[in-house]
């Protein structure tokens, strides 16, 4: 029997029972779509928190106060004493590694701002002119804030959209002084909007330059300090420059903690991954019940057409042709299924970045082969069973039915 | 052609053994015209079944055309079927979702034939049993007796040598049942050997041979070369 002749005649016999094919058709699709929507969604979620961390500045390191880990009793920890803050002091000494290109220190906190008669809370960010390319941040008008000596308290700001409308609405916010505090700042810069990121939505900043806002806060200490390797190779040297030049500024004490952006990013990419991984095995039951299901009517099928399967054993058919009939006929519904159920779900995965527009909700392309893949073993293999039983059925009995 | 040695075919039921076929032995050659005759259940289906490899017998031996069947496999056995034996049923077991020109075409797919030569032969082998005008009928849009002649085409289509037909008028009036065996009849004249299971005694009367089988043995033949 020729391949093209199992295909036309399992084929055919799909058609002549329409429903029981169309049933089957749409488990299989339905198994297939939902792992490619479940997939594309957890892939969706993990690349959006990937987009949100590179969002950060590239080769970063956060330097924050105060070890994370507490790994044995020093002196310190018997006194109770807090670890030593960050100064800018630190900072400036940071600079001189090698491995460092950009060093930006930060300053935290809130305050009221006013205009004229307008006032409202904003966060204050103290930093220094490194801060805008360390970060990847733009400017929509005006300049950022200006190099210099770190511990220069210039009376300029840069302020984020939402500041500026609120406070400003239609007048123009460049050059025009604005009060923080007890102080008053001049409006240099309007920083580009980039939206949430980790926290801090450049909308609703305002930043000034770190020495001014250490006066605003009365507060030598550092939130932290952002640090741009020179290179990704060059990050765990750049992390271990800082920790030694900040050991050596503490009396020998290791009192600060490195985080490295790629850490977190990694972190935060095996929790997704194994999120996606999860969803996807759960559609994938899915499609188990699928196979479970074409197992079932392909039992059904066997038992409709005995008489068919005796007549083709007469024609002179052997066992493994009728077995490659059903078979065929397995794999032909799983292959269409898997087709719909993949233009089902990459439909739906439409659908879901149309409605969330920030989550790039595409499958993964191993997520779709696997489908595939395991739409059709599921298939097959689940109608090996029927399939050897219409195989090993005896002629005779299935043309002792009577039939037309 | 077909010779059989102290054939014997039980079948269990509950816990009684019946025996279906006794020590029969037969022999048929090639182009012989024979009906097989008896009471219900005395066996002479299974003895059809039998001679178109589609039960296996307990015990005995089956020479076809000299080979002894009894030790073929499965995809031996079918090949043989498919290619030396035709079959014409009672209820004439087309395919309903098959034209009549697809159903006559099943053979030869089996057997793995060109299309188009396949279409030839179906069309040719329909058209010389008056059936060139119902080539794309679907057994539902065919009368019984259009039926029988479509099962017969299909039979004869891979030209076997032998032709087994069980009850073929049974589900067929007088007329259309007249006809089918003049059909059969005329294959028979060309050559081919020609089995007809019955019990009506008007068709088996027309055969150049009588077997009569009661209660699975062979109780009466006119050919009487039984035992050679």
């Amino acid at each position: 029997m020729k391949a093209r002749d199992v295909i036309d005649f399992a084929a055919g016999a799909l058609r002549g029972y329409r429903m029981r094919s169309l049933l089957m058709l749409l488990a299989m699709a339905i198994g297939v779509a939902a792992v490619v929507v479940l997939t594309s969604l957890g892939e969706g979620a993990r690349r959006y928190v990937a987009n949100q961390f590179s969002a950060l500045g590239t080769n970063l390191l956060i330097v924050l106060p105060g070890r994370s880990e507490t790994a044995g009793a020093s002196p310190a920890t018997l006194l109770g004493e807090t670890p030593r803050d960050l100064t800018l002091d630190d900072a400036r000494a940071l600079e001189r590694s090698r491995h460092i290109r950009r060093v930006a220190p930060v300053s935290l906190g809130t305050s009221v701002v006013s205009w004229r008669s307008r006032e409202r809370d904003s966060v204050i960010l103290g930093s220094s002119a490194e801060f805008l390319p360390l970060r990847h941040w733009n400017m929509a008008q005006g300049r950022f804030l200006p190099a210099g000596d770190l511990d220069n308290a210039e009376a300029v700001c840069v302020i984020g959209e939402n500041v500026r409308r609120e406070l400003f609405g239609m007048h123009r916010a460049l050059g025009e002084w604005l009060r923080i505090g007890e102080y008053r700042f001049r409006v240099i810069g309007i920083l580009e909007s980039k939206g949430q990121s980790i926290g801090v939505n450049t909308k609703n900043l305002i930043m000034i330059p770190v020495a001014s806002a250490q006066q605003i806060f009365n507060n030598p200490s550092l939130f932290r300090i952002l640090v741009e390797a020179r290179s990704r190779e060059a990050m765990p040297l750049a992390k271990r420059d800082i920790l030694d030049i900040i050991r050596d500024r503490h009396q020998g004490e290791e009192d600060i903690t490195v985080i490295t952006q790629d850490a977190v990013l990694a972190t935060f990419d095996r929790i997704f991954s194994a999120l996606t991984y999860t969803v996807g095995g759960i559609a994938a039951i899915s499609l188990a019940v699928a196979g479970i299901l074409i197992m079932n009517v392909m039992l059904v099928a066997v038992t409709q057409r005995t008489a068919e399967i005796g007549l083709l054993k007469a024609l002179g058919a052997p066992g493994r042709h009728i077995l490659l009939l059903f078979v065929a006929e397995a794999a032909l519904l799983s292959a269409a299924g898997a087709v719909i159920g993949m233009a089902l779900g990459q439909l739906g995965s439409y659908a879901l970045r149309t409605a969330f527009p920030e989550l790039p909700a595409w499958a993964p392309w191993w997520a779709s082969l696997a489908a595939i893949g395991t739409a059709m073993i599921t298939g097959v293999l689940f109608s090996l069973l029927p399939a050897r039983r219409a195989a090993r059925l005896d002629p005779v009995m299935a043309l002792a039915r009577r039939q037309t | 052609m077909i010779e059989l040695r102290n054939l014997r075919r039980d079948f269990q039921v509950g816990d009684q053994t019946v025996h279906a076929l006794a020590d029969i032995n037969l022999r048929v050659a090639a182009g012989e015209y024979l009906a097989v005759t008896g009471p219900s259940g005395s066996g002479k289906s299974t003895l059809l079944n039998v001679l178109g490899l589609l039960d296996h017998p307990s015990g005995g031996h089956y020479l076809f055309e000299g080979r002894d069947t009894t030790t073929l496999d499965d995809q031996a056995q079918a090949e043989l079927r498919n290619r030396r034996i035709g079959f014409v049923f009672q209820f004439f077991h087309l395919v309903p979702r098959l034209t009549a020109r697809q159903n006559v075409e099943l053979p030869m797919i089996l057997a793995g034939i060109e299309p188009r030569e396949r279409a030839r032969r179906a069309s040719h082998t329909l058209a010389r049993l008056g059936m060139s005008d119902r080539v794309h009928h679907r057994p539902d849009q065919l009368s019984g007796g259009q039926r029988q002649r479509v099962a017969i085409a299909r039979a004869v289509v891979m030209q076997p040598a032998l032709l087994l037909a069980d009850e073929p008028t049974g589900n067929l009036d007088q007329a259309s049942g007249a006809d089918v065996i003049r059909i059969l009849e005329d294959l028979n004249q060309q050559g081919i050997t020609l089995v007809v299971v019955t019990h009506d005694q008007s068709i088996a009367s027309r055969a150049h041979r009588r077997v009569h089988i009661v209660d699975g043995r062979i109780d009466q033949d006119s050919g009487g070369n039984e035992g050679a």
